[in-house]
Parts: structure tokens; sequence; C-alpha cells
């Protein structure tokens, strides 16, 4: 079965127990106690010790359907979390074959595989793959694949309040998620969109398996508008690096040729 | 509530998707306002002006729900002749007593003197004694305009939520209130809830499915510490503690508690059986049920007094459990100048906390100003146990006691509180055994024999919530209600209203059927004081023919084939008290209680729009300033509540009223999702400390152009009490407000940092003084003024700052004159005053 993540961030309360509850079910480490002046986020982002983070946006602009003695302004909240993109840059680019698609269509890292090359860190289209100082390998969220074998949620999802963070069938979230957006719509939040929902809206990595309901532009919420796998360019790669090889040997050959003259 | 409740936040947003509109009314814009329908900015402590001018709207404009009102209120009643409001009295009640310093309160009676169910009364509102004029007038200034003056909340937006207040209230809609600390942190704290209280009331909200006013508690099970109080002027149940100049016996403390009508005629049968429980077959009729062996209050023996006193040197020992003051209570300096002055300290905690740590990590020591070697305190400090490491109950604010099991042992040395006390009450009548003294015999005659089980002698805390609960003295069948009590001593029940919670002789609290497996009131889950029942004064929920307001809105109804109330929930009435009953003129006890009566444990049966009797501040509320404003009072001479609780010293004091050139600004102090009150659940947690992993303050954008802030870097922030540094986060959430034509800065600092643990920093609560509402004696600590500088804190004193003036409470004035020669009053009002403070 294909399992996947909807995370609709109207009704995310910015809490963190999905960060909290990751760290402890996967016993990872803290970022360090640094103030960031960054709103409420001192984490900052995903990375080889944080695998859910929560953006804190204060954006000069209002809710279209909220009023607020503060101005055009509203604060949004979103948990990040990796994608499991159906076309994983990481995994492709894996030359030991540590990153594997699970029997839950989530890609995971196996940690005991891994030597720690990088390869994914810069396929990744969304930075979410890092690799932790200490032992160099790379990590990210696992889709709480342990839990997921025994039937239990994953830890994000079971320990969100508000049911921001939705896990199950990928199928039946997309259903769930689409309706919430015409019910949105409905109640006049216009802006509200899903984002990596399926192929056609982000065709670069062929959708994603943990997707978002947003209220304005990706980049907003620090997510790339158009993300393409890396690896999804590489046939453009060669062509260009064929071309400017070619191009080097013209001006190589002309260069000698002009020389003789 | 999405900020420090966020787990109870996932009903209000279960709320929102089915429609529900959210208003929020916060000094900044937090997690809650995001979610919020509306969001509206307020001056920290103008809540009762905002609320007042809600009242006023809800009047003026007819949007009140008359029969709800006419039926269920004190509306119609009409007051004493003798009562003058603040109208006319520049701020001040009728009765003031200068010599005192406090409130003489027999000119808010009603006409007839105290309450009773047979007040005269005007039905049709228009008298101008009746209580709903009186509330009219009272409220008649409160007007949008004079809202945006005090509050600094714009007319447009405080319109939208009036408009959406009314408009969701009625037969067929009902509203919340929510609240927490925000609201009662404050001089006037009690009558912030009396106002909601008042608005509610007109709105027809109280007693009704998605009605009410539901206080946010700040820990797991504070509701039920008050319930079985940890308080010190009550005994289990909300009786009160016997005083020690009036109730010599238990026939003059009966007299003087017993109500003369509604529910509090049972008054004895409550009291007896808790002595029952507490001293068993050594309370007999004879002795009174031993009532000479309670304690006796001789005066204000709350937080600030004691603390006070103990700075004083007049308190020996000290037990802190689960509470760390240094951190979360006011005035730290003074908590720690209290704590150095003390022969012993027992802390009981997770780990170690300020409290515990106060002779070795604290301001003064680090400045260098005190060395431990010249602390005397001797400090004992005791690991406790998690809540998954022993049994035992939460109660939380609906009120509804859930039951938890301990899931492991606790590690080491760690024990329960249940433990510790048991055992310590079993030293102490081990080290009494012998003696023969009278004032030794409440330890010896203690029933103290509960089960223990396990390696360390873990007390059995089924068999406590069995004695809460109450049996039949001759068999020890558990009762199974508060009905079945008797004043005889032939029951005994340690808690009145958790009686039925062991009913069957079965732990009811730990009841867990799934919702979806029993009605939308769930009953079976837990179990709810008192009698298992949801909503309190749910025969409001009918109309007064004991009809459904509405469908939509049905809840409890007259069964007129079966001559019984039903429902969904259990009916808090007179199970088969028809609605047209009519008590007669002799009638007693319980028979008092007429079928309209909803509010049954009034003595009128009414909801109270105005309170006759009660509170030492005033029949109404009123807007006052905080003790510390930057502001004078719009409506009023009075600034200040005059009631309220100073303690004048030395190591307290006190910045002028308003205007106060060196502390220009306001501070209010508050909590974030990351950390846990005073920090010792929080701070040593590496996974929430990197979360929020400094002190910091929240301040506009306008101030920090006005003062140079920097967003990221430090700044210090300055009271009379304390100087402290904090980060820096400049942002739109803390907006700046514009009250009469000037700009008012507010400075946002969250509590949670100390002195130990993973991550550390100033608390915030050390800025604050002790002065308090003369009711509950809460302190002020949500508004109150202050001075900020960027960059770090330079003195060297980080704890009292060395060269402020003693005393400032005057200039300019606060109070009238007539209120500024106060003396002090009964309710221990300028608690130091007496005896200076500062021995240094």
């Amino acid at each position: 079965m294909t399992t996947g993540f909807f995370t609709d961030t109207t009704v995310c309360i910015g809490c963190k127990a999905c960060e909290v509850a990751c760290k402890e079910w996967n016993g990872l480490p803290d970022d360090g106690f640094v103030f960031s002046g960054m709103s409420y986020d001192n984490t900052l982002s995903l990375g080889a010790s944080t695998w859910r983070h929560v953006s804190f946006i204060e954006r000069p602009a209002a809710i279209s359907t909220n009023t607020t003695g503060v101005g055009d302004f509203s604060w949004l909240m979103m948990s990040d979390v990796c994608k499991h993109c159906e076309s994983a840059a990481c995994l492709e680019v894996c030359p030991t074959g540590s990153i594997v698609r699970t029997e839950f269509d989530s890609v995971f890292i196996q940690p005991d595989i891994c030597n720690g090359c990088g390869m994914c860190v810069a396929a990744c289209p969304f930075g979410v793959v890092d690799r932790r100082e200490d032992d160099g390998r790379a990590w990210k969220c696992t889709f709480c694949y342990d839990r997921q074998k025994d039937g239990f949620t994953p830890a994000c999802a079971q320990a969100c309040p508000t049911e921001s963070i939705q896990f199950g069938d990928l199928d039946e979230l997309k259903e769930h998620a689409r309706a919430r957006v015409e019910d949105l719509h409905a109640r006049g939040l216009h802006d509200a969109y899903l984002y990596g929902v399926d192929a056609e809206s982000t065709p670069g990595t062929g959708g994603l398996n943990a997707f978002f309901l947003l209220v304005d532009e990706p980049e907003v919420y620090n997510l790339p508008p158009d993300p393409v796998s890396s690896t999804k360019k590489v046939g453009r790669s060669w062509r260009t690096m064929g071309l400017a090889a070619a191009g080097l040997l013209v001006a190589a050959i002309a260069s000698v040729a002009a020389d003789r003259r | 509530m999405a900020e420090c409740h966020p787990v109870g936040f996932q009903w209000v947003m279960e709320a929102k998707k089915r429609g529900a509109k959210v208003i929020h009314v916060d000094p900044r814009f937090t997690r809650t306002s995001a979610m919020a329908d509306l969001h509206i900015p307020i001056r920290v402590g103008t809540d009762i002006a905002f609320l007042g001018g809600l009242v006023r709207y809800v009047i003026e404009n007819d949007r009140y729900f008359k029969e709800y009102v006419t039926s269920y209120t004190n509306a119609a009643v009409l007051v004493s002749d003798d009562f003058v409001d603040t109208e006319d009295l520049d701020g001040l009640f009728s009765g003031w007593d200068s010599d005192s310093g406090s409130y003489k309160k027999e000119s808010w009676a009603y006409a007839n003197g105290e309450p009773r169910p047979d007040a005269p009364r005007d039905d049709t509102l228009q008298d101008p004694r009746c209580v709903f004029q009186i509330v009219r007038r009272h409220f008649s200034r409160y007007t949008p305009e004079m809202i945006e003056e005090i509050c600094g909340i714009p007319q447009d937006l405080f319109l939208a939520a009036a408009e959406m207040l009314s408009s969701n209230s009625g037969r067929d809609r009902t509203a919340a209130f929510c609240y927490a600390v925000g609201w009662t942190q404050h001089t006037v704290g009690v009558q912030y809830i009396r106002t909601a209280s008042i608005l509610q009331l007109l709105l027809g909200n109280i007693g009704r499915p998605g009605g009410g006013i539901l206080a946010l508690r700040g820990h797991a099970s504070i509701q039920g510490s008050t319930d079985v109080p940890t308080l010190y002027n009550i005994l289990p149940g909300y009786l009160p503690m016997p005083k020690a100049d009036q109730d010599v016996d238990l026939e003059s403390y009966i007299d003087a508690n017993k109500a003369e009508a509604g529910w509090w005629t049972e008054f004895p049968k409550y009291i007896v059986s808790m002595l029952k429980a507490w001293f068993g077959d050594a309370a007999t009729p004879e002795n009174g049920f031993c009532f000479d062996h309670l304690p006796r209050l001789t005066g204000d023996h709350s937080h600030q007094t004691t603390v006070a006193d103990m700075a004083d040197g007049s308190v020996s020992g000290y037990f802190v459990m689960g509470e760390n003051p240094v951190v979360g209570s006011m005035h730290g300096s003074l908590q720690r100048k209290g704590l150095r002055e003390l022969d012993w300290l027992v802390v009981r905690d997770f780990a170690p906390t300020e409290t515990a740590e106060f002779w070795r990590a604290s301001p003064e020591i680090t400045g260098s100003e005190i060395r431990p070697e010249d602390i005397k305190t001797e400090v004992f400090f005791f690991p406790c146990a998690a809540h998954t490491e022993k049994d035992g109950t939460f109660t939380n604010t609906q009120r509804l006691l859930q039951w938890h099991e301990a899931a492991i042992e606790p590690p080491g040395d760690c024990r329960s509180e249940l433990h510790f006390m048991y055992h310590l009450g079993l030293r102490m009548k081990d080290l009494y055994r012998s003696s023969r003294r009278k004032r030794d015999r409440p330890i010896k005659d203690l029933t103290w024999d509960y089960p223990t089980k396990g390696p360390h002698g873990e007390p059995d805390a089924n068999a406590v919530l069995g004695e809460i609960n109450g049996w039949s003295v001759d068999d020890r069948t558990p009762l199974s209600s508060f009905t079945e009590l008797k004043d005889d001593g032939s029951t005994a029940a340690g808690v009145w209203i958790y009686t039925g919670s062991f009913a069957g002789g079965v732990n009811q609290t730990a009841r867990r059927r799934p919702g979806d497996e029993q009605t939308w009131v769930a009953p079976e889950w837990g179990w709810a004081w008192p009698a298992n029942r949801r909503i309190l004064y749910n025969r409001a929920s009918a109309d007064p023919e004991g009809r459904p307001w509405s469908d939509r809105k049905r809840y409890v109804w007259w069964d007129e084939t079966e001559k019984r109330w039903t429902g969904e929930d259990v009916p808090d009435f007179i199970a088969d008290r028809p609605p047209d009953y009519e008590p007669a003129a002799d009638a007693e006890g319980l028979a008092t209680i007429g079928g309209r009566d909803a509010f049954i444990m009034q003595v009128d049966g009414r909801g109270w729009l105005f309170a006759p009797t009660g509170l030492l501040d005033g029949p109404l509320p009123t807007h006052y300033e905080p003790h510390e404003s930057v502001v004078p009072n719009a409506l009023y001479g009075q600034q200040c509540n005059p009631a309220r609780m100073e303690w004048r010293r030395r190591d307290n004091p006190y910045h002028r009223a308003f205007d106060d050139p060196r502390y220009p600004y306001v501070l209010t102090t508050y909590r974030v999702t990351e950390h846990h009150t005073a920090g010792p659940m929080s701070r040593w947690l590496s996974w929430l400390s990197e979360l929020m992993p400094e002190m910091f303050c929240e301040v506009s954008p306008e101030l920090a152009a006005e003062k140079g802030l920097r967003n990221g870097e430090w700044a210090t922030v300055t009271t009379a009490r304390a100087q402290i540094e904090s980060r820096v986060l400049v942002t739109e959430r803390m907006p700046s407000l514009k009250i009469r034509g000037r700009t008012v800065h507010q400075i946002g600092l969250p509590y949670h940092w100390g002195t130990v643990g993973l991550i550390k920093g100033d608390s915030a609560n050390d800025l604050i003084s002790f002065v308090a509402d003369p009711n509950v004696s809460i302190q002020e600590s949500k508004a109150l003024t202050g001075n900020i500088e960027p960059g770090r804190n330079k003195s060297r004193y980080k704890g009292l700052a060395p060269d402020e003036p003693i005393l400032d409470v005057d200039h300019p004035a606060r109070d009238l004159p007539v209120v500024g020669h106060r003396t002090g009053g009964s309710h221990g009002l300028v608690g130091g005053e007496g005896h200076e403070g500062d021995k240094s």
C-alpha cells in the first residue's frame, strides 16, 4: 500500500509536537541551543537531526477570511518533512544502494549501507537530506518505517493535535485533500491549493507522497515552486556537456588552424 | 489557548471545522490569533472595559436573551436604596471605609436585606433600583468610543466582536468564553471573571451546551488542587476553612456557613462527613466530630503574605512540591530573600529547580551580593515520580476526573507525592504515639490506614479515592451520590463533591468507553463532579416551563409523562421537582428551591448580574487601571482597585501610578508552547530546550526604532524590583497601540527561564511586585510598567535594582483622597507595612 502525509497548513498551530515526537521516537540529538531571532523558529530547517521542522512565516498580508487588529499581517505555520518523491533523485543517485523504496512507497536510507558520499544531499531538490557531522552519513525522515511495519501511525502524525498532519492511504488522502480545498474555497479562502499532490502539478518529481495545503506561493514556505529531480536533467546535462566538448574541440582545432596560417 | 493549551485547542479547531467563529483578544498576536476569525489586540489590564463595553452593547442594542434573563438571573431584583454606584462616586462604590481600607458591604444588599428567594422584584425591568437598570447605568459610559480610548481597540473591531458574539447567542446558538491567567492575574482578577459572567448571563450562555466560561488551568490538575485544595482558606469541596475568631465550635461554624435557602442548606452533611473521613471512630456527635482538631484561620496566609513573613523571619519551614516559586511566582528576589530566612526548605521535583538551588545559583549569588556560606537555610531535595510513574487522577477544567495508571516504576529514589505524604504521616504518628497532650490529638486521631503495594510501600491510590468518595460508616458500603450523605456521623466522605466517583466500589474515573460507543455527551468517559454532570446549572438549558429553548440546543428538559427531569446529561436539579413548583413561605432546606431556580447553589436560585455578597471590591466590575500603568483612568478619579492588597516594604518598591518617567512602557508576561511554566519540566529536556533556547522579549518595530533595539540582539528590561536581560524579537505580533493620541508600547516577556537547567536565562517574574486582588490574593503579573534599553545587563546587582527609591506609591495619586488614607483592611491589605521588611 502507498501511504502518505497530507499536511494541511491552515490548521497548523505551530505547537512543534511533530518535531518533538519525531526526535523522541527516532532518538535524534538536539540541534544546539541557539536563539535565531527568526520568529518562533529556532531549529531553522530540516537536517540530519531534524526530520520534521515547523516554519513560522510572519507575512505582511492578511488571510482573506480572517480579521486582525495588527493590520495586513498573518502568521503562517507549516510542518515540513521529506516529500518521499515519486521520482526520488536521492534514491536514483545513491551509488551504494543504501536508499531504497519501501513497500509503503516511501524513500528510506539504510544507515548500515550508507557510506556518506553525500550525493543524495546534492541531488535532493528540496534540500531535505543532510549529513551528520559526527558519523558523516546521510539522514532524513524514515516515514517511521519501523512504526508502519508494526501498523502504527508515524510519530509526527500521531502527535499532531489539530490533524494538520494526516497520514494514511495516499489516494484517500488526495481525495480528502481536494475536498478540503473545495471546502476552504467555499468558505472564501480562495488562496488555498495543494502542493505536490500529483504528477501534473509537480512533474519534476512525479508528485509527492508527502504533499501540502498552502495559502501562498511555495517560496513563502521555503519550498521550490517547481521542484525537479536532478536526475531528470541527466540527459540534458549529457547533451550540454557533449555540445560543450564539441565546441571546445572546434575551438581547439580552429586555434591550431589559425596558428598554422 | 493554542499557545498554552495546544492539545485542548484541537477541539476549537474541530468546532471551527463545523463553522464556529473564533474571536481572540490578546495584547499580542499568538498562535491562537493565527487561527482566529477575529483577533483584537488590547492594552493589557483593560479587559473589564472591553467586556463592559460588550455588556453595554448587548443591553443598549436589545441583544440580550430576555426570557432567560428575567427567569434565571437576578435582573429584576430590587437593590437597597443605600447602594451608590461608581458612576456617582468617581470610582468608588458606597460603603468605602477609609479607616479599615475596605468596603462595608451592607449597602450592596437587596432591598429587603440579605439575598433571599423572596426579594422584591420588577419583572418589567424598568424600576431604576432593579439590578438590570443598575447594570445598565453602571456600564452606560463604556461606549465603543470609550473602549477605543481605554483599550486601544478600534471601534470597527470592537463592533465586529460585539456583533459576532451577539449573533451567536440566543435560543438557537450559544457562545463560550475561554480564559486563563491573562484574565486572573490582576488586582481586579476576580472582577474580570465577573464581567464575563454578567455578559454570558445576559446572552443566556450559562448552563447550556456550547456555552459557559471555561478556565484554562495552567497545569494538568489545577482544578483538582482547588477541589481537594492546596489553598489555605478552604477545606475539600469548597467548605470554608474555620476562622479562629468566630468558628469556636461545629455549631457556630455551621451557623455561619449553612444557607437559609438553596443547596447550601445541605452544608452540615458535608462537613460532618468530611470529619468522619478524617478522624474515623474518634469523631463523635459528643465531640463535634472532632471539629476542634481542624486548624483555624487567624488571618491572611496567602502566598505573598507568607513569603513576606518568611523574609521577615517569622516562618521556619517551607514545603515546595511540584512548584518553582523563585521563577514562577512574582518578585523572585523577594522570594529568594524569604527562602534565605528559613530554617529548612523541602523541595520535591523532577529536577533541581531554582527554588531548590537558590543558595548557590541565584542572581544574588552570581552578583556577589550574598555568599552561600552566609545562608542558614537547610535544603532538602526529594526527587519525585512523574505522572507516568504513579496512579491517580487528573481533574480538568470541565471538572472531569480522569484516572491514569503507573506505566513504569519511578527510577531510583523518586517517589510519588502520595508516597511522600503517607509515609511522612506515618512517621509523624509514630513520633506522637506516646503523647498525652490535647494539641497532639489531631495527629493521633487522624485515620491513616491506606493499603500499600510494591517494594517501596506505595499507598493504593484507589483506596484514597475510595475514602474521598466516601462510605456508610457501619458497613463501609461505597456511596454513590452526595445526596446520600448524612449529618449524624453515619456517613464518611473526604470530598463531598467527589462522592460518586467510586460508586459501587468501582473506580468511575478510570472509564474509557470510546466516544463512538456512547452518546455525544460521553458520560462514560472518566467521571465529572458533581454526580457525573458535564454541564453545571443545566436546568437553564430548558425554558421556565421545562422545554428545551430550541431543538438545536436541547440538553435537559422536564418529562411531563414521567414527571422527571431528563435529557442528554445528568440534570442539575432536583429530579422530580416540577417547573411550576413554588416553595411555601415556611419552606426549609431543599424545599426552598423553586422549579425555576436554575442556579441551585445560589441562595436565591438565580445567576447574579449584581453580586450582593461574596466580593470585597464591589458588587459590579469596574474598570480600574493596573497598579502600575502608563495612563490615568479615563473613567474615574479612582485610578486603581481601592481594595487591592499592597505590601509596602523597602524590598517591594512600586512605580508611580502612571506617567512614571523612569518606566514608560507596559510589560506583560506569558508562556509559550515550547516550555511549561517555570521550566523544570522543559528546560532539562534537549528537545524542548532547542525549540526556545533563550529568554527573549517581544517588541514592536516602532519601539525597536525608538530605543534602538535590534532583532536577535540583547536588551535589558528594568523595573524597581529587578533588572533582567533578554534577547530581542522585533515583531508586528506585539503591536504598539494608540491610546488617547499617544502611542503605548507593550513589551512581551515569556517567564520560563531561570538559573539552572540545560538552558538558562533571566526570569521575567523577577520584575513583578507583590500586589494583589483582595478576593483571592492573586498577584498582578500580567500588567505592569518598566523600561527597556538595548544591550546586556551591566548592573552588578542582578537582583533588586539598588538605587531605586523605597516607595513611590502616591505620586501621582492612584487613589482618591478618601482611599489614600486607608490604614489596612481585614483582608490583609498593606500586608507588610507594620513590620519593616528590609533589615539589611
